[in-house]
């Protein structure tokens, strides 16, 4: 082995941490420039109305089709383990809990990232690559608080709100495997839900754990089509990109929290 | 889309997440029946309480009337002391009891408070000092194979 190749590698491993402290600097400061910009989402909320429309609403058929399926299957699966050991009945139990702790929040978090994240980034790229953001500052309007601060909060309001409904759709899957399908005692299914599901533990901390996400997968989002480069290809890199990093950071992020969480329960 | 239609589904869309929200807190999580603030909260001392955690329900004849809001140690007797939040609807003469029970045989342990007769009534910070410690299935096994091992001499002459 030369010194050559060495330095060479030295330098590249250099340049990767470097461009990574970069990126995560011009992040911080972006996601400075849109809390300072969000005041236009108070002062216009008609901007973050339409934008709630693109996220939250179209958003709501792959919400409510896979969460059906995913209570179907979390029923069927869960009936047939639990039979073993004589407890069918704690289906209901084990369906809400696994939906409301964890399934609803990151599996309707991934779900938004590539249905409504990858079409934000697009959009914005799009309109940095026909240089409709740069015209926009030409006109003395600021990009930020226009295009990108609405965006966000529309994120932000949505995505715990599908996850409610998510889990509500998931759990009414469960009900129509365990109680309709499989036998189990409509009261023995609800009450075995309400002795075990907490409010405070279980029901907030879901819906932390969905704001978390919501504020990664839309700040990924609108930050990938911020700094797109401007070309076709650019901005279809930073699509694939946005739904990667989303997938990376909501799983992360879910360990972190559900360490915070449920720890000592 | 002309801006009426698009507020008119943006309002439907946020009126589905809501009530998705409130059925899951009252449906699913049972929030009508917590009812805080209308309670009392009685003190008890254990020798053991086995697993018992906060929020553990408190039992009597089997209709939940309170729950553990508190579980901290006495330094001084070396004893457990279990504060429980009551409903107030319920009344308890001073003299019950306390005994920490399982659901189940394996599972969650529970305060069962029997009712005792005396004509003065539990009030807010009172002592419960009729109480029975939990049974630890470990000492169980334990006392049952100690007395094994004691039975066992007068068996092994015979199988010889």
């Amino acid at each position: 082995m030369n010194i050559g190749s060495v330095s060479g590698g030295l330098q590249r491993l250099g340049a990767l941490v470097t461009n990574g402290l970069v990126d995560l600097g011009v992040a911080a400061r972006f996601f400075v420039a849109i809390l300072a910009a969000s005041g236009i989402c108070l002062r216009r909320p008609g901007l973050v109305i339409k934008e709630i429309y693109f996220i939250g609403v179209l958003s709501l058929v792959i919400i409510l089709v896979p969460g059906l399926f995913v209570g179907l299957v979390l029923g069927l699966q869960m009936y047939d383990t639990l039979q073993r050991f004589g407890s069918g009945d704690i289906v209901g139990m084990v369906v809400a809990l696994s939906l409301i702790r964890e399934l609803g929040p990151v599996l309707s978090a991934l779900l938004i990232s590539s249905r409504a994240g990858s079409a934000v980034t697009a959009e914005i790229g799009l309109m940095k690559t026909t240089e409709q953001l740069s015209a926009m500052e030409m006109m003395a309007i600021q990009p930020v608080s226009r295009v990108i601060a609405p965006r966000f909060w529309a994120g932000i309001i949505s995505v715990p709100l599908l996850t409610s409904v998510f889990n509500v759709v998931g759990i009414f899957g469960g009900y129509i495997v365990a109680v309709k399908l499989l036998g189990v005692d409509t009261g023995t299914f609800w009450s075995q839900i309400q002795e075990s599901v907490d409010f405070r533990v279980d029901v907030v901390n879901g819906i932390i754990k969905s704001v978390f996400f919501g504020i990664a997968i839309t700040f990924i989002a609108v930050f990938q089509g911020y700094h797109a480069s401007p070309t076709a290809e650019g901005v279809s890199l930073a699509t694939t990109q946005t739904v990667v990093k989303s997938a990376f950071v909501i799983l992360a992020m879910d360990f972190v929290l559900t360490a915070f969480m449920f720890r000592g329960i | 889309m002309n801006r009426q239609l698009l507020d008119l589904w943006v309002g439907i869309f946020v009126t589905i997440g809501i009530v998705a929200t409130v059925f899951l807190s009252l449906r699913v999580a049972n929030l009508t029946t917590l009812q805080t603030g209308s309670v009392y909260t009685v003190k008890a001392e254990f020798d053991n309480i086995g697993g018992l955690k906060v929020r553990a329900p408190v039992k009597s004849a089997g209709v939940t009337i309170g729950r553990v809001s508190a579980i901290s140690y006495d330094a001084e007797q070396h004893k457990a002391v279990v504060s429980a939040a009551l409903d107030a609807r319920y009344q308890f003469s001073a003299d019950s009891s306390m005994s920490i029970l399982t659901s189940g045989l394996l599972g969650e342990q529970y305060i069962g408070l029997l009712a005792g007769s005396d004509t003065e009534m539990l009030q807010e910070g009172d002592l419960i000092w009729l109480t029975s410690s939990a049974i630890v299935l470990e000492n169980l096994i334990g006392q049952v194979l100690f007395n094994r091992a004691g039975a066992e001499p007068t068996k092994t002459p015979a199988d010889n």
